[in-house]
């Protein structure tokens, strides 16, 4: 029989010696690596966007921002056409896929059958992987020569006292207005997707509470659904302006490229993103190169800040102390 | 019943025909999208079209054989270069990382996310292109990678979540080195769901267009190597759509349709794998 006073045996597991746990070590360390390279993504695009755009600060200072003048002849360059552009088509996307949204999360959480419910997110998946560069093509050769020959033609024959719907407007139909709508197009889904998640989250002890008070079906989405969830919807809208302002390759087809400021929608602008993909690949000398980085860098810096925005909003209305909003 | 109980009972009808009107103009577009694609598309499409590469401007003919095998290559790329940095980093969060280091990560990967696809295309022509002086496949296959990483660990590390806590406890009672655990238990668990989230990363990056805009740049003839510009699908489709010449303009079409379809066929081997594992 063996007994603990045998020497050269352990007592106990906590005697045992400690187990070389290199393998373990060298995993962690590499798994840590591999997840710190998102900062390091951070940081290297903070770099190359600062130095490039480097001369071009140094050069102008902040009046490049308010300066509207784009002029590759006498290297006298300003962001604002293109920061006009972009926020303008922003909130056209906003006002129009907003409302789309939320009534479509509206009817997918609280009215559709349930049988539809499935197949109508696929749907709504399908349109969020259709690739830019196809709304693009069909913005081009479907939406903008409709928009043009009827509703924008009828706009500026009724409305063209209003300097928001001014002429002459272009004959193939590109302008801020067409920009708007595609992007709107192409944040329907991400707003109609989080919206949903947003409505899915309300405890149906609000509903049920509503209905128990004899409201109507619209009253119990608006008092006890809509207003319970108003801050994530909020999330939401912000959100899809992150993804508005950096939409790149459709705007770039149908905004006309145009580095003018209109008060007119009807008439052609121009998006940070899209004269980046316009100008950067042929960019004639170093300032304009330089001028194209400094646009990067507004771009990234304002989207970075709209995200951060929508992400503390959406993230909210999941702690349990956002109730008393 | 009075007056204003059929007054709220009428709007609260309304409210909901409007909300029905809301989902049909969310679908229109889709189908409109659809409708033109097949009906554009598909008369556009021959053997020419996946066989030949591009002609010059202005002559009829040729085909996109090249810029299909580009798509495919970058994609391939951006699979190399991207998902093992996004499995390695989603394992970190899911079995080492603390709360708080976590929370800054994913709130990086996120941020990352949002960040427009462009900015990478900038970066990378920075980065490789002005170094190795002249535009290559490479660092087409770069910039789309950056977009897939954050992609991958978010998802990845969802899934590994969902690998039940007493499955790793079995291997630590084996003695298995945590390392061997996560490789040989917990990786292998979640294998579909994985799949799954690169496959999703790779849709998205299948149709990206401005970031390899001035990476990859684009061509009319074969690739022969990573360090030479190469095709891809979206850079033709865009270059043909706003071409003058009206033969472009149709194969721009067809390749739109040829895109779609391999986008399509990602999401649907996606839900495939997924409906399979509801099942299991």
């Amino acid at each position: 029989m063996i007994t603990a006073s045998n020497p050269s045996l352990p007592a106990t597991a906590a005697d045992l010696p400690e187990p070389k746990r290199w393998g373990d070590r060298l995993f962690k360390t590499i798994t840590f690596l591999s997840a710190a390279m998102v900062g390091v993504g951070f940081l290297l695009v903070a770099y190359v966007l600062i130095q490039g755009a480097w001369p071009a600060i140094k050069l102008y200072g902040w009046s490049f921002l308010s300066n509207t003048h784009w002029n590759p002849v006498t290297d006298n360059y300003g962001a604002l056409p293109f920061i006009v552009g972009t926020l303008v088509t922003s909130l056209i996307a906003l006002l129009i896929a907003v409302p789309l949204s939320v009534g479509t999360a509206i009817f997918l959480t609280d009215l559709a059958p349930l049988w539809m419910r499935q197949p109508l997110t696929s749907v709504i998946e399908m349109l969020a992987a259709v690739p830019s560069v196809i709304w693009g093509l069909w913005g081009l050769f479907v939406l903008m020569p409709w928009l043009h020959d009827v509703p924008y033609t009828w706009l500026n024959k009724h409305f063209s006292f209003i300097p928001l719907f001014a002429g002459p407007i272009e004959g193939s139909g590109a302008c801020i207005l067409t920009a708007g709508i595609i992007v709107a197009i192409m944040i329907l889904p991400i707003v109609t997707s989080v919206s949903r998640e947003i409505l899915r989250s309300v405890p149906d002890l609000q509903r049920e509470a509503a209905y128990g008070l004899g409201a109507t079906r619209w009253e119990v989405t608006r008092i006890a659904v809509l207003s319970y969830a108003r801050r994530g919807l909020m999330g939401a809208a912000v959100l899809g302006l992150g993804r508005a302002l950096g939409e790149t390759m459709a705007v770039t087809m149908v905004v006309g490229n145009s580095p003018k400021i209109h008060a007119s929608l009807l008439q052609p602008g121009w998006t940070l993103a899209s004269v980046i993909a316009n100008q950067f690949g042929e960019a004639s000398g170093e300032i304009q190169r330089s001028v194209l980085y400094e646009i990067g860098l507004v771009l990234v810096g304002v989207t970075i800040l709209v995200n951060i925005g929508a992400l503390i909003l959406i993230k909210s209305i999941e702690t349990p102390g956002s109730r008393r909003t | 019943m009075s007056h204003h109980d059929q007054y709220r009972k009428l709007k609260s009808t309304f409210m909901s025909v409007l909300a029905v009107f809301c989902a049909l103009l969310v679908v229109l577009p889709l189908i409109l999208v659809f409708f033109y694609l097949l009906k554009m598309g598909f008369s556009s499409l021959n053997l020419n079209f996946f066989t030949k590469v591009p002609t010059a401007a202005g002559e009829n003919g040729g085909g996109m054989a090249n810029a299909i095998v580009g798509t495919l290559e970058l994609m391939g790329l951006a699979l190399i270069m991207g998902v093992p940095l996004g499995l390695l980093g989603g394992i970190f969060l899911s079995e080492h990382g603390s709360e708080r280091t976590n929370g800054w990560i994913r709130f990086g990967a996120d941020v990352l996310n949002g960040v427009p696809s462009i900015v990478w295309g900038m970066a990378c022509y920075t980065l490789v292109v002005v170094p190795m002086g002249g535009y290559s496949a490479f660092a087409g296959g770069l910039a789309l990678s950056f977009i897939m990483v954050p992609l991958v660990l978010r998802t990845t590390e969802e899934v590994l979540v969902l690998v039940p806590h007493a499955y790793r406890e079995a291997g630590l009672a084996l003695g298995i080195p945590h390392w061997k655990i996560t490789v040989n238990i917990v990786l292998r668990t979640a294998f579909k769901g994985i799949v799954t989230g690169v496959l999703l990363g790779l849709g998205r990056v299948a149709g990206e267009t401005a970031p390899i805009l001035f990476t990859a740049l684009g061509s009319t003839s074969w690739n022969h190597s990573l360090k030479e510009p190469i095709a891809a699908l979206p850079i033709q489709i865009y270059y043909y759509a706003i071409s003058p010449f009206e033969d472009q303009n149709r194969q721009a079409w067809a390749g739109a349709l040829v895109l779609i379809v391999i986008v399509f066929l990602l999401s649907t081997s996606v839900r495939m794998i997924s409906n399979r594992r509801k099942r299991a």
